[in-house]
């Protein structure tokens, strides 16, 4: 892989779409993705998408697709575009290295979209500012947790 | 609409909740972009060249090794650019061999010095403290003003 890649999509934005949804799959936001497509280029991953295109081109798409579920559907930017040599694990032979961040942070996402339902609509349930306390060291918490990951 | 330097500069949730709160996240992305969309003579095999080594020179000193350097290289631009900024402490990915613990600790110490508004929190470790993170960062963001 020594030869010069030319800039790929220049002037272009690239955007994953994470789902972590129990009303939703990745096939679904495809789906309702291509519906309003236009002239965005959207690959399709097992996590969910990733949307290639005019930056308001992509907003738009993205903006339809979290319509679907807004509370569990998750968009951040990506530096390359998708099929990237550098970056594609069918050049890498492995998980390509962005992998394991998101392998970390969708481990407990569900916290967040717990948070986001609670804004759109509060429950009852009483929510103590002082549970998330600075604190020194392994919390007792996350020692279970870790345990439980090694079990 | 703000520009909110998030770190880790990679995670998914800060990007999506400072988009989602009507901000501009600044994340490790928008660097990558910008070099990879880059015509030069380099347009590197990878996104990181010997320059970029050179160019943290502006954020670290020269006996800083160049592992950090070249990070700084993406991040020296964003907090530079960026009007407030959220930090989660002590995240597990940004160390190891996804990150660099002193790389962490110079951001910190940089947006710190930057006085500008910061928010520090902690990775939520249940769903109590879910609603807490969204709660705060929810707040912090629309105090920053202009969100949509």
């Amino acid at each position: 892989m020594k030869e010069t890649i030319p800039p790929l999509y220049a002037g272009t934005v690239t955007k994953y779409v994470f789902i972590e949804s129990y009303k939703a799959t990745p096939d679904d936001i495809a789906a309702r993705a291509y519906e309003v497509s236009g002239r965005v280029m959207i690959k399709e991953t097992c996590f969910g998408l990733q949307i290639t295109g005019e930056e308001a081109e992509v907003e738009r798409v993205i903006a339809h697709i979290r319509a679907f579920d807004p509370a569990h559907i998750y968009v951040k930017d990506r530096g390359f575009p998708p099929g990237d040599p550098r970056r594609c694990r069918a050049n890498l032979g492995g998980a390509r290295p962005g992998y394991f961040g998101h392998e970390y942070e969708m481990g407990f996402i569900r916290r967040i979209a717990i948070g986001l339902e609670e804004l759109e609509s509060p429950s009852e349930r009483p929510v103590h500012e002082s549970e998330q306390k600075e604190t020194e060291g392994l919390s007792v918490k996350r020692l279970m947790e870790l345990i439980e990951q090694e079990a | 609409m703000a520009e909110v330097f998030i770190y880790p500069a990679t995670s998914l949730i800060l990007s999506d909740l400072v988009a989602r709160f009507g901000h501009k996240p600044l994340g490790t992305a928008l660097s990558v972009r910008e070099r990879i969309q880059t015509a030069g003579l380099d347009s590197p095999p990878l996104e990181m060249t010997p320059d970029d080594a050179k160019k943290g020179l502006r954020w670290a000193a020269v006996e800083v090794p160049s592992g950090v350097r070249g990070r700084m290289s993406l991040f020296g631009p964003l907090i530079d650019r960026a009007e407030a900024a959220i930090i989660v402490r002590n995240p597990d990915f940004a160390f190891g061999c996804m990150g660099c613990a002193r790389t962490d600790e110079l951001v910190e110490f940089l947006v710190k010095q930057k006085k500008i508004p910061i928010l520090e929190l902690d990775y939520p470790a249940d769903e109590e403290e879910g609603i807490i993170f969204v709660r705060r960062v929810k707040e912090f963001l629309t105090g920053l003003g202009g969100s949509s």
